[in-house]
Order: structure tokens, then C-alpha cells, then sequence
């Protein structure tokens, strides 16, 4: 008994300061500076934390479940560390999206088995936890089955977004019948098994409805919810378990997420009751194809330098693309040359250029191009009717102009980079497709507009040559 | 160790604050890496999983304390892994310094 109380209270101890890493790490990840150190301080709190649960009391007690915990953990640590080594930088948030439905799903097994040993008159717990394992089990359901959605739009998997009639009203009714069935298992005594089963299928497909009408330019965000209510979700789990590592990392994430959520729907101008009730995305397609006007017209490299040598002021608008080809480098040799012509540069980014908000910066900064240069989108856009050339370097959607004209269209009312405003655009692009969100983009038809295409990096060092050969 | 009703209100409350105010600073570039890390830190729901799965007594039990473990191992290995993928490309500083 002695032995058993002090190899607990190691337990504990551990679990402590592994709550510690993780506040502290977290801390850490605030900061560009300190970003990386953070994350690892929390690895090293995983591990410990993984390694003394083994030590919690009874665990150790059969040996075919300890086997079985090994082989769990040796299957679902492979696939993930396999998948998140291949995958493309460019595949990142759906790859977000999918650890973060694991991590829900797990929380709602691990309530799954409690409502089980509950159901087959193994164990009694008290209203509260039967209450607090329900809603972990809600939540954490909601969250994987989301989640998968999210990665399936993301993936291309899932292109349309999908609606039922009703959509709004079938979801609430939905959403209630959850609450019942999880309100019975909770409250009465007397729980199935079926009961049980049907709480977790309908609580599955809540999830899938809540998310299918979300459009692909907002999952990010509701990534972010997502990743907000796995960590609740494991709190109320970490509450059934009596796990304070649980209920602390998992309420910090919990309320950190729901910060960060509401941080990244303002980095997009829109509220988040818009992004996940609006049904944005819902007509996407047909209708905006229908009514594009004009054609695409090609240049060559030479005479897009040669328009840009002259220019008085070049507005360069970074996007994924030139993340994606490595083009910093050569964006800031370009800089140099026009500037030493007397060309006036600068940066305009928007909130949301590629798929991480903030990339943009740090690979500019990373190529040596200064701060003041790089403005934001309420800096830059009065500036963009005086810009003799607007540079569109793999961006599409962040310059569409219908999100300004077309009430219609699914990205209406996203705040834009006025591109399309400059007296020329020059849109450097791969290839002759629609862009993230699946949605055609004007600004490429426009008359002022001038398609350069080809891989960033190749594209920018033509212009690079163009410039040169001029002097 | 049971943790009484009011304490784990209280550890609840405590934590909320701590993560609002762990994150209220963060800067927009860091917004994605830090949706990452914080993603990969429930993945601590893997100790629970465990616990679950060593008490588990039928099969049943086995098999979805089996799902729980291997979901909440994939949270924690995917989300870390992710994480420092992210933060590799913010290393700015580093490079420069072999440029200078």
C-alpha cells in the first residue's frame, strides 16, 4: 500500500510539471523568437506524461491490455509521424485538421468506455461526471467527425459544399435529439448500450452537417474552432478521469483556441457566427463561372519587365505561389533593380496570402526585404489606384474583386487587395485553373490585367533578366 | 487521485485564464503554427486512453480503449511533428547570419 501511494504520488508530480511544460511552452510558441524552444519543451511534457500514465494505479495490472496500449500507440504515433513527414508544407491544415479529429475521437472513446462500463453496470459515477463524460463525448465526436470533413474539403476530396433542404433546421433538430439521448444517458440510470451507440452515430453526424456547408476559405478557422473543442473535450474526459494533466493542457487549449479562433476571424474582417452559420460556399461555381467576361491575355517575361522598369510605383502582392516555388530570393533581387531605377516598391499582404496567415512576412524578411516595405491590407489598398503595376505573385482568391461585387458570390464581402485598381496587374500563375477556394477570378479576365505564367521563381528571374538587359 | 467537485472547478477556471492569457499577444504570423501547437497538446488525452485501456475488461471495452490510444498517439506524434515542420520555416535568423 505504501509503495503503491508513493509510486501515485510520483505520478502526480510528474503530471504536475508536465502541466508546467505545456503552459510554458505554449508561452514560448507566442513568439517567433522563442517558437521553436516551445514546442520541444512540450514534447519533452508529452513524453513524461506518456511514459508515468503506465504507472498510474491498475494500469500495469494486465498484461494484455499493456500490450495492447503498445500496439496502439506503436500504430497510431507510425501513421501519423509518416503521414505529417511526407506531407506538402502546401497540405498542412488539412493535416492539422485530421490530428485534431484523432485527438477528439480519442476523447470520446475514452468516454465511449466509460458510458460502456456504465451501461454493462461495471461502474457508478456521479451525475456530474455522467454529465461532464457526456458532453466530452459530444464534443470530442463533433470535433472527429468535423474534422474529417474539414480534411476531406481541404484534400480536394470534397469539392461541393453539401446542403439539405432545411440544412439549418435539420441540424438544430439534430443537435437537440443529441442533447436528449446524451441527457437520458446522463441523468436516469439506466443506460443501453444502444442508447449509447445512438448518442455517438447522431452526435457523428452532427458534426459531418455542422461542417459540409462551411466553404473551403474558412476552414482554417474552423480548424481552429475544432482544435478548440478537442481540447474541452479532453478537459471534461481528464474531469471522469480524475486527470489533472488532462483537464489543465486540455482547458488551456480549450480557451487558447477559442482566442486564436476569434483572433483569426478578425484577421479576416468577418465574425465568426458568418463563417459557420452564412453557408458560405454554398453557390460557389456555376453561377460565378457563368458571368466572367473578356479572356486571358498572355505576356511574355521581357515586356513585363519592361513595363515595370518604367513604372513610378510597383505594388508586389505575395501569395502562396511564391511560397510554394521558393521565389522570396529572387522577389528581393527584383526589389534592388527597380528601386536603383528609381522605382517606389512595396509589399502588400493579406491577412490571410497563402495558407498560414503570416507567412508571407517572414519569407519576405527572410529574403532581406525591409519592414516598412511590407504593408497590410488596410495600409496598402488606397495606394493601389496610384501603383503604375500591381505584381500578383501566386495569389488568387485574396485579389479576387468579386468578394467587392458579386453579392452572389461566396467569397462576397472577404475583405480584398484591390489589385484589380492599379492602372496595370500582372499576374504571374502556374497554370490556368481556379484557385483555393474553387472560385474563378476576375481580376484575370480584367482588360488592365496581363497573365505571366510559370513557376514563381522562374517567372520572377525573368523578370529579373528583363530589367537587367535594359541597362 | 479524485479531484473533489469545487477543486476541479477551480483548476477549470484558473486554466481557461491562463491559456486566454497565454495566447491574447500572439503575433498573426504565428496564428497557424500556434493552432498546431496547441493542437498538439491535447494530445495528452493520450494518458487518459491509456489509463482507460489497462482497466478495460471486456472486449469491447478493449477494442474502443484500442481506437482511443491509437487516435490519441496520432494527435500527439501528427500534431508535434507538424508543429516543428511549421516552425522550421521561421527560421529566419539562422540564415542570415550564413548570408552576412
Amino acid at each position: 500500500m505504501d509503495m503503491f501511494f508513493s509510486m501515485n504520488t510520483l505520478v502526480q508530480v510528474v503530471y504536475f510539471v508536465v502541466a508546467v511544460l505545456f503552459i510554458l511552452g505554449l508561452k514560448k510558441m507566442s513568439s517567433p523568437v522563442t517558437a521553436r524552444g516551445g514546442i520541444v519543451w512540450a514534447g519533452i511534457g508529452m513524453i513524461a506524461a506518456s511514459l508515468f500514465a503506465f504507472l498510474e494505479p491498475g494500469v500495469l495490472d494486465h498484461g494484455s491490455n499493456v500490450t495492447l496500449i503498445v500496439i496502439a500507440i506503436a500504430v497510431g504515433s507510425a501513421i501519423a509521424y509518416i503521414t505529417a513527414k511526407r506531407v506538402q508544407m502546401t497540405d498542412m491544415p488539412q493535416m492539422i485538421a485530421i490530428y485534431n479529429g484523432m485527438g477528439g475521437g480519442a476523447a470520446a472513446a475514452i468516454a465511449a468506455v466509460e458510458l460502456v462500463k456504465m451501461a454493462g453496470g461495471h461502474h457508478e459515477l456521479d451525475t456530474t461526471v455522467q454529465v461532464l463524460a457526456v458532453l466530452g463525448a459530444l464534443i470530442g465526436a463533433v470535433s472527429f467527425s468535423g474534422s474529417a470533413i474539414a480534411f476531406a474539403k481541404l484534400q480536394g476530396l470534397m469539392n461541393k459544399t453539401f446542403r439539405l433542404p432545411l440544412h439549418m433546421v435539420v441540424n438544430l433538430a439534430l443537435f437537440i435529439a443529441t442533447l436528449v439521448a446524451g441527457g437520458m444517458i446522463a441523468f436516469t440510470g439506466d443506460v443501453s448500450i444502444e442508447l449509447v451507440l445512438v448518442f455517438f452515430v447522431m452526435a457523428l453526424i452532427f458534426g459531418v452537417l455542422f461542417t459540409t456547408p462551411i466553404g473551403g476559405a474558412d476552414m482554417p478557422v474552423v480548424i481552429s474552432l475544432f482544435n478548440a473543442l478537442t481540447g474541452l473535450a479532453v478537459a471534461f474526459e481528464g474531469f471522469v478521469l480524475g486527470n489533472a494533466a488532462m483537464i489543465i493542457a486540455g482547458t488551456v487549449v480549450g480557451s487558447a483556441g477559442t482566442l486564436l479562433t476569434q483572433l483569426m476571424a478578425k484577421a479576416m474582417n468577418r465574425p465568426i457566427s458568418n463563417i459557420l452559420f452564412a453557408s458560405f460556399g454554398a453557390d460557389a461555381g456555376a453561377g460565378a463561372e457563368d458571368t466572367v467576361e473578356g479572356s486571358m491575355k498572355e505576356i511574355q517575361g521581357t515586356d513585363a519587365a519592361i513595363m515595370m522598369a518604367y513604372a513610378e510605383k510597383v505594388i508586389i502582392v505575395p501569395g502562396y505561389g511564391m511560397a510554394v516555388a521558393q521565389a522570396q530570393h529572387k522577389v528581393a533581387e527584383l526589389t534592388k533593380l527597380l528601386e536603383k531605377r528609381g522605382v517606389k516598391v512595396k509589399f502588400a499582404i493579406h491577412p490571410v496570402a497563402g495558407r498560414m496567415p503570416g507567412h508571407m512576412n517572414v519569407l519576405l524578411a527572410e529574403a532581406g526585404i525591409e519592414y516598412d516595405k511590407i504593408l497590410d491590407l488596410d495600409e496598402v489598398n488606397p495606394e493601389f489606384p496610384t501603383a503604375d503595376v500591381a505584381l500578383v505573385i501566386g495569389a488568387n482568391d485574396v485579389v479576387n474583386p468579386v468578394a467587392r461585387t458579386n453579392p452572389d458570390s461566396p467569397i462576397y464581402g472577404m475583405p480584398i487587395l484591390d489589385a484589380d485598381l492599379a492602372k496595370n496587374c500582372i499576374v504571374i500563375k502556374r497554370g490556368r485553373g481556379a484557385g483555393f477556394s474553387g472560385i474563378e477570378n476576375h481580376l484575370f479576365y480584367a482588360d488592365n490585367t496581363r497573365m505571366l505564367y510559370g513557376d514563381g521563381q522562374k517567372a520572377v528571374g525573368e523578370l529579373v533578366n528583363g530589367i537587367k538587359q535594359l541597362q | 487521485m479524485a479531484i473533489e467537485g469545487f477543486i476541479a472547478l477551480y483548476i477549470f477556471m484558473l486554466s481557461a485564464f491562463t491559456g486566454y492569457e497565454v495566447i491574447s499577444r500572439v503575433p498573426v504570423i504565428l496564428h497557424t503554427p500556434m493552432m498546431s501547437g496547441s493542437n498538439f497538446i491535447h494530445g495528452i488525452v493520450l494518458v487518459g486512453a491509456i489509463v482507460v485501456l489497462g482497466h478495460a475488461e471486456t472486449t469491447l471495452e478493449q477494442v474502443i480503449g484500442f481506437i482511443a490510444v491509437a487516435l490519441a498517439a496520432g494527435n500527439a506524434v501528427g500534431g508535434y511533428v507538424a508543429t516543428v515542420r511549421m516552425l522550421e520555416m521561421f527560421k529566419t535568423s539562422d540564415k542570415k547570419k550564413d548570408v552576412a
